[in-house]
This record gives C-alpha cells, structure tokens and sequence, in this order.
C-alpha cells in the first residue's frame, strides 16, 4: 500500500485568539517538503509583533480559563484526542510529508501516541487532589494548585505533532494559556491541528506562532508578559532561554538532547528465542525514526564475549531495513527532516571514519531514484570504534550506531556514563541482579530495561546532566506548570498574646 | 600562533560579513545536543552569557569562536572549520533566515598541530 502527497492551501497564517491571522509584517517562509524537496505550502513568519499579539491574547484569556473546572478541561482535552484520532490517517500523512519518516510510523506510534497524551492529561487533572494538614489542633496548612498563567513552548521537529502533544496537554490542564512555536522545518500539522479543533478551547487559550527562531523564537521566549518557558532542542539555545528566563525570573524545563548507551550483557545469548530477537531488534532501534529521536541508542555496548556472534545478527538485521518511498506502508526508515541534518551527519560519519572508526555497514548517503533522488536519505550506518571519538560523544541525530566493546560491570558502567548527557540509556540482561543494579548505576533519567523506545504516557521522562531537567509525560509534569497557593488558616478564636 | 583549530571558508566568510553588517559584533558558540545541536549557532556579541567555562577556540573574521569546557575535552583533538550549507535549522542563530545553516567540517589535527594545541 502507498499514500501520495497531501493537498495543502497556499499559504498559512498564525493562530491566535482562535483565529487564523496574517503575520503582521506579511511575510511567509517555504516549507518543503524533505521526501522529495519540493513545496509543501508557505507559512507565517512571525516577528516580534506577531508574538506580542499571541502573548496579548494569552494574557487576556488566561483569568478566565484558569478558573474553569477540570471537569470542563478534561471534557476539551479528551475532545481535542477525539478530533485527532478521527483523523489519523490524514495527520499521519501530512506528518509524514513535513518530516519525512514513514508512514507506517506515523501510523503506528506518532499518532495514536501523541492522542494518548491529551487522554492521559484529561484523566490526570480528574483524578488527582491537592492536600491538607492539620498542623495542630485549630490550624489547617490547605494547598490549592494554581496555574501559572502564560506559558511558552517551543518543540523541535523530529515528532512534531507528538512534542506538540508532550508540552500542550499538561500546560492547558493546569490551567495555563500557551503561545507555542513550531519548528521552522515541520509547521504543518500543529497548522493542522489548530484547523480541526479551532472551536474547542476558547479564543486565546491556544496560540501558534511559526518562523524562524530569531525573528519569533527568541522574541517568545524571552517575553516580559510570559510566565514560563518550556523547550526541547540543543544546549546553547537551551543556554540562552535561561538566560532570558533569569532575566523575567521565569521558571523553564529542558529537554536538551543525549547520547544515549544500550547496553547488552551477555546473557542475552544464553539462547536462542524470542528474547534474543527481541534484543536484536532493541539494538537496530538506532535506526527508528531516521536517528532522530533525542534518545536514540547511538552508542551499542555490547559485553565482549559475545560481540562478534552479536554484532553479526545486528548487522544482518539492519541490512534488511528498508528504505525507501515514506509514503509506502512497509517504509522503514525514510528522509532525514532536512539538507542540513542531512549534511551534518554525512559530516560526522567523514570524521568518525578519520578517527579510525570501522564501518561495519552502511556509512554512506543513500540515493533513492526518481522523484525521491532530491530527498535527504542516509544508509543506516553502524561504526565500530571507543567512547572517546566525537561519533561516541555528539548526538548526531541520524540512523549512525556507534558500537563498543566492554569487558565486566563496571566497564559497563564507566563507559554509559562516560558523557555529557543523561536522556535515556537501554540494559539487556537475563540477570535478576543486573536487572536492578545497573539501570540504578547509570546517570540518566530513563533506563529502559530489556526494552526501548517505549514512550507511554504516565512514565515520567527527562534528563540529568546537560539534558535538562523537567519529566514530561506525567503527572509530575503538572507542577512544572503550577504554583502551589498555600493556605494557612487558624481555628483558633483566642489572639497571640503578643500586643 | 602557527596552528588554529578552527578555520572558515570563503563561503561562510560572506555570511558572517553579511551579518555583520546586519547586526554588529557578533560571537560563534558551538551547540551540542539534541536536534539542531553540533551546530556552530552565531549570536549578537553579549547576547550570550560566557566566562571562564567557555573556551575560545579561535577567531574568524574577527568574530571569536566559543565551546563550552565540557565539550571541548571531547573535541579538543578535532581541526574545526566552518562552512554553510543550504537548510532550515531551528535554534537562534542570525543566519537561519537566509535559508542557510552554518555547518561544522572536522578532520582530527595532524600530531604536530596536536602538540602545539594539546600540549
């Protein structure tokens, strides 16, 4: 089965205050699309004014969105997943012609995932409470959650509508009115998005803003009339809303990026079964999403005694992916979101091979034929080398595995936390002990074990080190977006005595 | 000095000239990390907080080039230059609207430049 390129308008606007609005300066941007390089639609670019009229907006409704219950939150969100989930197969294609991996994937994972978050945050504010203590006999310490206010976000365009679906739903169930910038390289389905539930949420409370990120980002993030900044994307710009935030006094969470380990313990060939296959698989996930993802497992551990009998199913089982067409159903990996990642990976292959890195498959650009030869492709590349290459150090965000020996436990260890990252890391074991003991020893926020890339709603995700800090994807997630108002109230009739 | 660990090319120069003109003093900050990170970003000269934790790798057409000291440990035995190529980065660096993306090239320094550098 194949899908084909999706209709779009010329061009799109902005929404704010529950309207498609021209930008102010009435400029646009090409969008293309990477599967092929060609035009997708323009889009708004956005500058200083266009934001100040989303945060006006925001600012003007969030009195009267904070107050309304959470029954009537819940009731939105849950229609907000309603809306997408009747219309998967259509976001799922304009997904994946924006960003460029395939379809089955947008089928089966950003979609579905990304309603599961708005559902997941509708139930949340229902069912959680806030506390009382009765801190002596006549005096009750009572704790109301408030929102915040105005919130901005800016999310990156590996999974766009899903990063979209990360950072609104836990925002607008607190209570909070959010200004939200796309990527400038996937604008389309929170343009999408914003078509289909126009009517859902009250003018203000949901505003996107799209351009580029000096002329819109920047002016976002450092706003004056914003009460929060949360972002996902690399170090430096991570740096610098900090920065901007320390100057408003503003809270921020980060998600800033990893270079994650999979580590695989030898007793994963004790045999030859279901479990092994399954490892195999969790090893070639580097390749899942073209590499982008901020958790890939870029750096493969495997333990040395079983490296070569390993790394022979790994590579055979990479070199049976396919790539090719996105929009074909059996697609497996498909176009990097653009020329430049596409060059900056093509880059970091050329000086992990200098390095002395070996490549035991791939390495090289991939050429698709026909309408597809513009596209930015890469082979799935697996380099065999040490940790202290800058392939074993940078994300590099493509389908690149960096792979390494190691001999026991805490060469296991040393290694995984050899970095300046904390996102995500992968233990493959048949031992109970090593089950517990080595996700325990690594320095990262999310160990999946005998598993990866596994991104449910109501796991709390996020980084340690210079991955930021903040856990999406759950409750927690809530009081990254509130202040909690305490209310110290006295029972007591009788006065101090003091004066 | 006889040996430089970064270097840029007469196509980047352009820009970074074009920039200049646009916006005045400006630095180059190495970007590491998710998404558009490993990308060198450049910014208005003050915009961005530095001190000793960022190390000045060099200067290029008069704008000074940083990585942070955590970072450098990691790459401090790679030759970087600087070039563009056509993209749509997202990040805050200047050049993004003109539909280019400055971009890093690397090659590991020869072992004369490494103990000149390294020492």
């Amino acid at each position: 089965m194949s899908y084909t390129k999706p209709k779009f308008k010329e061009a799109y606007g902005n929404f704010i205050n529950g309207q498609f609005v021209d930008p102010v300066g009435g400029e646009y941007f090409e969008n293309n699309s990477p599967i092929d390089n060609t035009l997708i639609a323009k889009y708004a670019r956005s500058k200083k004014e266009d934001v100040d009229n989303a945060v006006a907006a925001a600012n003007a409704a969030k009195e009267a969105w904070g107050n309304t219950s959470v029954t009537e939150r819940a009731a939105m969100l849950n229609k907000v997943a309603d809306i997408i989930e009747a219309n998967l197969e259509e976001f799922a294609l304009v997904e994946t012609c924006d960003n460029g991996k395939p379809i089955r994937e947008t089928i089966n994972a950003d979609i579905p995932l990304a309603i599961d978050h708005w559902r997941y945050f509708a139930a949340v504010i229902r069912a959680e409470e806030g506390s009382a203590t009765e801190l002596d006999a006549n005096t009750l310490s009572m704790n109301i959650k408030e929102p915040l206010g105005v919130v901005a976000q800016i999310i990156p365009w590996n999974f766009p509508l899903l990063m979209l679906s990360w950072k609104l739903p836990p925002a607008l169930a607190a209570g909070n009115c959010v200004v939200l910038k796309p990527a400038e390289q996937t604008p389309a389905t929170a343009t999408l998005l914003m078509e289909k539930i126009a009517d859902v949420f009250p003018p203000g409370v949901v505003n996107i803003i799209h351009g580029f990120g000096p002329e819109a980002g920047k002016p976002l993030a450092s706003h004056s009339k914003v009460d929060k900044v949360a972002f996902t994307g690399e170090t430096t710009t991570g740096q610098l809303i900090m920065q901007y935030a320390s100057k408003n006094l503003n809270p921020v969470t980060m998600e800033l990026g990893g270079k994650s380990p999979n580590i695989f313990f030898n007793s994963v060939m004790d045999e030859d079964d279901a479990f092994l296959d399954k490892a195999i698989e969790g090893a070639v996930l580097f390749a899942f999403n073209q590499g982008e993802v901020c958790t890939c497992p870029s750096r493969l551990l495997v333990q040395e005694d079983i490296y070569d009998a390993f790394m022979e199913r790994v590579i055979a089982r990479t070199n049976a992916i396919i790539q090719d067409n996105p929009y074909n159903a059996n697609t497996m990996v498909g176009a990097q979101a653009s020329n430049d990642q596409y060059e900056k990976i093509l880059s970091y292959i050329k000086i992990g091979k200098e390095e002395g890195a070996k490549v035991l498959t791939g390495g090289e650009a991939c050429k698709l034929e026909g309408d597809f030869a513009n596209g930015f492709y890469i082979q799935p590349t697996i380099l065999e080398g040490h940790n202290k290459m800058r392939i074993f150090q940078e994300e590099i965000f493509g389908p690149v595995l960096a792979v390494t020996k190691f001999k026991d436990e805490a060469d296991a260890i040393a290694i995984a936390n050899d970095t300046l990252y904390g996102l995500g890391a992968g233990v493959w074991t048949r031992d109970a002990h090593q089950l517990y003991q080595i996700p325990r020893a690594i320095k990262a926020g999310r160990v999946w074990v005998n598993c990866y890339h596994a991104y449910p709603a109501h796991a709390p995700f996020g980084g340690y080190k210079k991955s930021g800090f903040g856990r999406e994807n759950h409750l927690m997630m809530m009081n990254h977006y509130r202040q909690t108002k305490n209310m110290l109230i006295s029972y007591d009739k009788n006065k101090l005595g003091f004066f | 000095m006889k040996y430089q660990r970064v270097a840029i090319t007469e196509q980047a120069k352009k820009i970074v000239k074009k920039l200049k003109k646009e916006h005045g003093d400006l630095i180059f900050h190495q970007s590491g990390g998710c998404c558009d990170g490993s990308a060198p970003m450049i910014f208005e000269k003050g915009d961005m907080y530095l001190d000793e934790s960022d190390i000045l790798l060099g200067k290029l057409e008069g704008v000074n080039y940083y990585m942070n000291q955590d970072q450098f440990e990691y790459w401090k035995h790679t030759h970087l230059t600087i070039d563009i190529t056509k993209g749509r980065g997202s990040s805050f660096s200047l050049e993004i609207p003109l539909g280019i993306r400055f971009i890093i090239q690397s090659r590991i320094l020869t072992e004369e430049e490494n103990k000149a550098l390294n020492p």
